[in-house]
């Protein structure tokens, strides 16, 4: 046997255990979910029988319904991500900026700013709850302090989505600050000396040497971003009142509908149509922004 | 890409620079408002679990007689010990064998030329493109199927090897001289030792970042272990603690304490292993 | 090394195994060994020729229930040496329905399991129960022996499901905040004009908030039962057709009772369920004076020592009483049914736990009511000061046919609070609620002709 040959052998060998892995957990429940997705699926019964495209006609008949959690859910889902996203980046991007511009204390920043992040989402979730508690939560009373009256937050009808959204935006707030802050700092000093030699003022430099520099960075982490709006379950589900996405499903997202219905209602094959659904608009904005966003440069 | 991260890593100071003094005040005050904006909720989580339970429909942020009661109570009358050791095994076991086979794939579309290669490839890459809340219907149905449900394999089973971690890996792996694996061919040592012997050990601290991104993942998952676990013994912390602070339903003070215990010890952790984490963070970044 | 590699080819295996046993299992002969999972010591898992049955039996987790179905089991079994019980009660409740749904396919799972029973017609329709043995529980004796609330799980002609105890709703209201008020602490409203009258004078406000709560409509507690089943008939309105295929909750006479409830928010602003955390909470906590909730919540209440309330029978309307019942109810399942010893342990089990004397050994550890009529006629239980209210109302309690409980809960919810958020015109509202519950029921009874 060739030396190369049993080279390949050992590169089968060694691959066997993770491309059956990913076979068997990824690619065969792919097919599997497209499967249940066609069929009546009730998990206590014996027969799940074959119903064609009429899940996800029941899906898009729903999405038409103005008042259908299932269409609130996508509407939602949009308005987390069209929300969220820009000011998260924005947010993220300040920050960086302070950070990278100062000298000391720069490592207990990073750090502080970061803990969120690490911290269980569900635990985040329920602290965030009581303290969006109207009349004697924190928040209120903080507002109480500067004579503003007692707000609903998660309990009123208009605050609840951006509340919720503004508990995802401070969590995931210290990643983003990490990544824009490694950009940040990859981008040569040489550059910015030039800009100032040439006379360019602080804001001028930010937009036409920072900003476009970062854009891989920009682009990455909206599409990141984004992608985790589109799937967003489990601070919804701690953060509302039964886990409903409510009130009146002001809240509820797209995954929320599919462990509701799937879990829940037993639909299997409803919310199996749904995960289809919400499969291919992730793909969808995904590529739409990376086509969009993403804008090269000569150096 | 290396020295990048090794400049996070010493924590480079950005280039002197004149600046304004004024404007560095600025830096230092926005930066703080922003810490405290960040902090304030835990700090209210910590208090608010020192109180007792008549305290909490009252407006203050501190307790009037801290008391560590709660804790007391939620660790010996609740199953929040048996919900650490679940959510511990599951961790471990599961960064143990991505850390082994995430770097063995790695390594082997790293170093090595075989027919079909591209092909394994681009079907690990695919798996990226499917969010997993489309494989937990059927991931459900295998584990009831195969009797998995409230199994710590039932749990654990999805993530055992990651495609992330496989590419994260493989780029590792590219810094590996390619001279030094064939010293130790020509020396007669068989590839599996070559691997574990010669390159693993080179590439150590991307297998510490994808462990490290494992383990914190793993700890924090919760629509998955939701799903496949039925029995309260059976949860991991977040699900015990999401269906704790449901049925305490008002009972704030131990919700709290609960939210607190299942907070700081990673935290704990977190704050020894910062540079580490963050590093590894940047490094994914860096993936882009 | 090698050896770990080994090893963990192994497990890959067991993945290619289990993963392709993806379609459902056929239902072992033996109980799985789930019994390693149960808190309570292990049976035997195959019982050896002759001797010990095993059959496994399924509530959901509540300390309470535990606790007397504990007690039940050790005297079942001291009867009955030749079988053996083993209790999983792990599952909250939260999941109860799903997870008893994910063990039917494997095959595992419970020989007799406890549902609710707006759960047993979509538990029949998947096939999961067998109808009970008429033999064994002829309807003539059910009808005869068992509160009339029974009856609203009759199913396709048939019984599948039996009770210990059932629990109905009453008036919870706090004294000292009635002498505060200048109101007889021992007299509650007995009619649903009085009851609005006290609600008023029981609100507190201080500077545009409130203070204290005469009643908050907790909507996602029990008011939307209190609304579907009591206020409607209380206003002239039969909720359901006899038959169950038709819901009139809707009609315009209904929503006069709809509107009598939203008033509360809309118009008296005796309180919401927004505030202190949720009217249970709030009440509990001694911030709302009057509750509408079910004989559950006496445990709860037990524990709040400064907590000085009374217990009383729902106010009336021109001398209309009703009241809403609902029970957790057991049945066999078809994996039960399905080795004749198993059932014939099953049924012996089942006729134990819903005997009169399991019924009045339920009361005393959960604070539920006795299913059986004999036991619910104890005059001792009829005195008592807080489950009297209870055991009273059992001869005019009604108990729901529901399809979809969480939905039809939640379309009353989101109704409700369109009219109070979203200042929707409360007929519509309510009309609309009614249209999607209907919806529901027609697709139930379109695929069981």
């Amino acid at each position: 046997m060739s030396l190369n040959t049993r080279r390949v052998i050992w590169a089968y060998a060694f691959l066997l255990i993770p491309l059956a892995f990913f076979l068997f957990i990824r690619f065969a429940p792919t097919l599997f979910s497209f499967d249940v997705s066609l069929r009546a699926f009730n998990p206590l019964a014996e027969v799940k029988p074959y119903v064609g495209l009429e899940n996800f006609a029941k899906v898009f008949k729903d999405i038409g319904d103005p008042t259908h959690p299932t269409r609130k859910a996508f509407e939602n889902t949009f308005k987390y991500v069209l929300i969220g996203t820009p000011i998260q980046l924005v947010l993220a991007l300040g920050i960086a900026l302070l950070l990278n511009s100062i000298t000391r204390f720069r490592t207990i920043f990073r750090v502080i700013y970061f803990i969120p992040f690490v911290t269980s989402a569900v635990a985040v979730a329920w602290v965030w709850r009581a303290l969006y508690m109207p009349d004697f939560g924190f928040l209120n009373l903080v507002l109480g302090l500067f004579g503003l009256p007692s707000q609903r937050f998660l309990l009123d009808i208009n605050q609840s989505l951006p509340s919720v959204t503004a508990v995802v935006v401070w969590q995931g707030l210290g990643f983003a600050i990490i990544i824009f802050l490694a950009g940040l700092q990859a981008i040569p000093e040489t550059f910015y000396e030039a800009a100032r030699v040439d006379g360019a003022s602080r804001w001028d430099i930010f937009r036409h040497i920072t900003v476009p520099l970062l854009n891989p960075t920009i682009v990455y982490l909206a599409v990141l971003q984004t992608i985790a709006f589109l799937r967003m379950f489990t601070e919804v589900i701690n953060l509302t009142r039964q886990g409903d996405g409510g009130p009146l499903n002001s809240t509820t997202t797209v995954v929320l509908r599919v462990y509701r219905e799937g879990f829940g209602s037993q639909n299997m094959g409803y919310a199996a149509a749904l995960t289809v659904v919400l499969f291919f608009v992730i793909m969808l904005i995904t590529l739409v922004q990376m086509k969009f966003l993403q804008r090269r440069f000569e150096y | 890409m290396a020295t990048i991260a090794t400049d996070l890593a010493h924590n480079a100071p950005a280039p002197a620079r004149p600046r304004p003094k004024m404007a560095n005040v600025m830096a230092y005050i926005l930066l703080s408002i922003g810490a405290i904006g960040m902090l304030v909720p835990f700090f209210w989580m910590i208090a608010t679990s020192m109180k007792t339970a008549s305290e909490i429909l009252k407006p203050q942020f501190f307790p009037a007689n801290p008391t560590l009661e709660n804790y007391q109570t939620v660790l010996t009358r609740t199953l929040f010990p048996t919900w650490y050791v679940n959510s511990l095994l599951a961790a471990a076991a599961s960064t143990i064998s991505v850390a082994f086979f995430d770097s063995l794939a790695g390594y082997v579309f790293a170093k090595f030329n075989f027919p079909l290669k591209r092909v394994f490839f681009l079907l690990i890459l695919a798996s990226l493109m499917v969010p997993t809340e489309m494989l937990v219907i059927p991931w459900f149905i295998m584990a009831t199927g195969a009797k998995l449900q409230d199994t710590l394999l039932g749990i654990v089973f999805p993530g055992l090897i990651t495609a992330t971690g496989v590419f994260m890996m493989r780029q590792s792996f590219y810094g590996v001289p390619d001279e030094l694996l064939d010293a130790a061919r020509i020396d007669g040592m068989n590839e599996f030792g070559i691997f574990t012997r010669i390159a693993w050990p080179l590439v150590k601290p991307a297998v510490a970042a994808i462990s490290i991104f494992n383990f914190l993942g793993n700890w924090n998952a919760f629509l998955w272990p939701l799903i496949v676990t039925s029995k309260r013994i059976t949860m991991t912390l977040p699900v015990g603690l999401s269906f704790f602070s449901g049925e305490a339903g008002s009972d704030w003070h131990l919700i709290m304490t609960g939210a607190t215990l299942s907070t700081v010890p990673l935290l704990i952790v977190f704050l020894f292993m910062q540079k580490q984490i963050i590093q590894g963070v940047a490094l994914t970044g860096m993936k882009s | 090394m090698k050896f770990r590699k080994i090893g963990l080819m192994a497990l890959a295996s067991l993945f290619v195994a289990s993963a392709c046993g993806g379609a459902p299992a056929a239902p072992t002969a033996a109980p799985a060994a789930k019994a390693t999972d149960a808190p309570k010591p292990a049976a035997t898992a195959a019982p050896a020729a002759g001797d010990v049955v095993t059959i496994e039996y399924w509530q959901y987790n509540f300390q309470a229930r535990i606790d007397a179905m504990n007690e039940l089991i050790k005297q079942f079994e001291a009867q009955n040496p030749g079988i053996k019980v083993v209790h999983n009660s792990e599952i909250p409740y939260d999941n109860f329905l799903d997870k008893i749904a994910a063990s039917a396919p494997a095959g595992v799972g419970p020989d007799v399991a406890t549902m609710f029973n707006g759960w047993v017609p979509s538990w029949v329709n998947a096939g999961y129960l067998v109808p009970l043995p008429e033999k064994d529980f002829p309807p003539a004796d059910i009808e005869k022996n068992f509160t009339s609330m029974v009856q609203g799980t009759k199913f396709q002609g048939k019984y599948w499901a039996l009770p210990t105890a059932v629990r109905s709703l009453a008036l919870f209201w706090n004294k000292d905040m009635f002498k505060a008020a200048g109101l007889d602490p021992e007299k509650p409203p007995a009619t649903l004009d009085e009851f609005v009258d006290y609600a008023k004078k029981l609100t507190k406000t201080e500077g545009g908030k409130i203070t204290q709560e005469g009643f908050a409509v907790e909507m996602n507690g029990q008011a939307h039962q209190w609304f579907r089943e009591i206020l409607t008939r209380q206003f002239g309105q039969i909720p359901f057709s006899a038959d169950n295929k038709t819901l009139n909750y809707g009609s315009a006479t209904a929503c006069n009772a709809w509107k009598w409830l939203t008033k509360f928010e809309t118009d008296y602003k005796t309180g919401s369920n927004d505030l202190f955390d949720g009217a249970t909470t709030a009440f509990t906590n001694g911030k709302l004076a009057l509750h509408i909730d079910g004989s559950f919540r006496l445990g709860a209440l037990a524990k709040a020592k400064d907590l000085n309330f009374g217990v009383a029978t729902l106010p009336t309307k021109d001398g209309i009483n009703a009241n809403f019942g609902s029970f957790w109810t057991h049945g066999i399942t078809k994996k039960g049914a399905a080795d004749p010893r198993r059932l014939e342990a099953a049924v012996k089990f089942l006729k134990f736990i819903t005997s009169p004397a399991a019924g009045t050994l339920w009361v005393k550890t959960t604070g539920e009511l006795p299913a059986q009529l004999t036991a619910a006629a104890d005059p001792t239980l009829q005195s008592d000061p807080k489950l009297g209210a209870f055991a009273k109302a059992m001869g005019y309690s009604y108990a729901t046919f529901f399809v979809d409980e969480t939905k039809q809960r939640k379309n009353l919810i989101d109704a409700f609070d369109a009219v109070r958020l979203q200042n929707a015109e409360p007929c519509a509202a309510l009309a609309d609620a009614v249209k999607k519950d209907q919806a529901l029921y027609d697709e139930f009874w379109a695929k069981n002709k």
